[in-house]
């Protein structure tokens, strides 16, 4: 099948080509970052964690995002999501190849990643995080490729397919309850010690994973012969909203309960993030524009007329996307630092090679996207051929 | 870089591709146990819980302060990278309310607000880099010790975003060029692991007290917890002590007498 992704348009290459462009330059700043050590970057002594573990935790939720149109489907015979569960578990693939490299690149001392599984540690929550994101890869790749191996023959997909895609279904929450606990169980991280990280989690994946995969579909629509179909885009819709108005009302609990209780020390992240601390709010900008972009959102999405019109759907779309990119893939990891647990500030910022690394990793992610769907989008162009 | 680096460097990378390295860890890992193996000429010291006890009061000028933390440096072969970022702490010092976040309060002595504390890692009863680290390249001694195996680390600084104490460092850059004086007896390090003080548990083992405990002329008192006789627990007995964030329930083995 792969053979598809093979030929090709003009602009098909040209975009292929850019990926590369883009991921080649990562790769050189990251032998870069490989020679001289993770001090290339921006993080140091206090912010040990910056845009790396940032885009890790905000893709971890687009990966386990797919079940939102594969449970429908498979558990409720929602036979209008049927034409795009393929497009929800092509997604899941490149975003937890995503995840993986972004830990890679993270690591201060990449060549010993096997020491994961050679010494299983089963108390540390990252070695569970590796063993579900690895499960749910290879799950997603023998599902994807056998449901479509069987469309592109003409025929049902096999019955032993069955018992894994009902394991994809509870493996997906499973993947972002445990990226969630390696926030959630540290001591001494106020912004991070709260019993609903997992639900948070799960409501901002289930939010900007079909948001991206509204904006996918439609893309699809414009520049091919397949159709994802406007009432499956439009169901697509209803999930975005539902699971943005939970995202933003697990929000304001958490501030709610900082500010209520008036404890400083819950207080702080929430006051650094939002309004900085001793005149250091490097972050201010970026998180009072997600929240802009959260409530610009919600108006469109809640509202049925602008809900119902495609383009503004694909604006709110836009915007759930970009604005928990920015809460999830840079406040939250960030906030979490600062200020330290000795209540001093230390700000941080990605540095250029950081930058075109993170850029190296998302292009690497779009690139097997591309493929994945140009190889199910020509099956499907047969098909109505 | 020149060619000769870039040409190992790919070579390095396609084989870490194939994850076959770190079965040469665990090699080099072996052959290093048996070139430090070697016969202590004093008795070991040991105990059921080492802890230590920190009289502020006793550091009375700056070099009193200055003498403990460079014996470390000078034993543990920790670089001076000469800025915030980069450094690699081991014991070093801060004021009361960045030392007791929490604690403090306008009204306290003038003396006390501005004292420098002692500060190290506080080897946890619970200890919580040890619960998160993914390999055990961090690890619980039986004495109380929490220990590092360099050798093992994976440097995905897990354990830097558990530790409430921010007794965690982690070597952002090749720190040899920046160790002034190497000390052949302990090991340097290698840029991307992390490192933390081991409570010179390598002088423990041939009979000598701690760096720090040796240098600060009767300021630090390091002993065993659980024997009634020991300085420590005299010490405890005899004066109001705290501890650093203890509501956290790691169980820090530091005390200070403020």
């Amino acid at each position: 099948m792969l053979e598809k992704a093979l030929t090709g348009s003009r602009r098909y290459w040209a975009w292929i080509f850019v990926l590369l462009a883009i991921t080649g330059i990562g790769f050189i700043y990251y032998l870069k970052q490989f020679n001289y050590g993770l001090g290339i970057t921006g993080m140091g002594r206090d912010v040990s964690w910056g845009l790396y573990i940032g885009q890790f935790t905000f893709l971890v939720g687009v990966a386990a995002s797919g079940v939102m149109v594969v449970l429908p489907y498979y558990l409720h015979n929602y036979k209008v999501f049927g034409k795009i569960t393929i497009l929800g578990e092509f997604l899941a693939i490149p975003a937890v190849i995503m995840c993986l490299l972004f830990i890679l690149v993270d690591l201060g001392q990449p060549m010993r990643f096997m020491n994961i599984f050679l010494h299983p540690t089963p108390n540390s929550v990252l070695f569970w995080d590796a063993v579900v994101l690895n499960v749910y890869l290879l799950l997603n790749i023998l599902i994807g490729w056998t449901v479509l191996g069987a469309e592109k023959k003409g025929i049902a997909p096999p019955k032993w397919i069955k018992p894994f895609i009902y394991l994809s279904i509870i493996w997906a929450p499973s993947i972002h309850t445990v990226t969630a606990f390696i926030y959630a169980g540290l001591p001494g991280r106020h912004l991070w010690l709260t019993a609903i990280m997992a639900a948070r989690f799960l409501a901002s994946a289930f939010s900007s994973g079909p948001a991206l995969l509204i904006i996918l579909a439609m893309f699809i629509r414009r520049f091919t012969k397949f159709d994802p179909g406007k009432e499956a885009i439009q169901a697509l819709g209803k999930i975005v909203t539902y699971f943005m108005i939970t995202n933003v009302f697990f929000l304001g609990l958490e501030i709610f309960t900082a500010f209520y209780s008036q404890i400083p020390g819950h207080m702080h992240p929430f006051q650094y993030l939002y309004a900085g601390i001793e005149g250091k709010g490097r972050l201010v900008p970026m998180m009072w524009t997600s929240a802009i972009l959260a409530v610009f959102s919600l108006i469109l999405l809640i509202n049925p007329a602008t809900r119902k019109n495609e383009r503004t759907l694909a604006m709110a779309s836009a915007a759930v996307f970009i604005s928990l990119w920015i809460e999830k893939g840079f406040g939250l990891v960030v906030g979490g630092f600062i200020p330290n647990p000795f209540e001093k500030v230390t700000e941080y910022w990605p540095t250029i090679p950081e930058t075109w690394i993170t850029a190296g990793v998302w292009a690497i992610g779009f690139l097997i996207l591309t493929v994945l769907y140009k190889v199910a989008v020509s099956i499907r162009e047969e098909e109505i051929a | 870089m020149d060619r000769r680096e870039f040409l190992k460097l790919t070579a390095i990378t396609a084989i870490a591709t194939a994850g076959g390295i770190s079965a040469l860890e665990i090699l080099r890992d072996k052959e290093l146990e048996a070139h430090e193996a070697h016969t202590p000429d004093t008795k070991p010291l040991t105990a059921k819980r080492w802890a230590m006890v920190v009289n502020i009061r006793k550091f009375k000028t700056e070099d009193d302060y200055k003498k403990v933390m460079d014996a470390c440096r000078r034993a543990h072969n920790v670089p001076d990278f000469g800025n915030p970022k980069d450094e690699i702490k081991w014991i070093w010092t801060d004021t009361f309310e960045h030392s007791f976040p929490g604690q403090e309060h306008k009204y306290m002595p003038e003396d006390l607000k501005h004292m420098p504390f002692l500060l190290l890692c506080n080897h946890c009863d619970n200890p919580p880099c040890v619960r998160v680290c993914p390999t055990k390249a961090t690890f619980k001694r039986k004495d109380g010790i929490v220990m590092m195996d360099m050798h093992r680390c994976i440097g995905c600084r897990f354990c830097m975003a558990a530790c409430p104490f921010g007794a965690r460092s982690f070597n952002w850059r090749d720190p040899r060029p920046f160790v002034k004086e190497i000390n052949p007896e302990f090991p340097t390090r290698t840029k991307g692991v992390v490192e933390k003080c081991n409570f010179c548990e390598e002088r423990l083992a041939v009979g000598r007290m701690p760096a720090c405990v040796e240098a600060s002329k009767g300021g630090l008192i390091f002993g065993d917890l659980e024997d009634p006789n020991s300085d420590v627990r005299k010490v405890l007995g005899s004066h109001y002590t705290i501890r650093r964030k203890s509501e956290l329930g790691t169980g820090p083995g530091v005390y200070y007498i403020v």
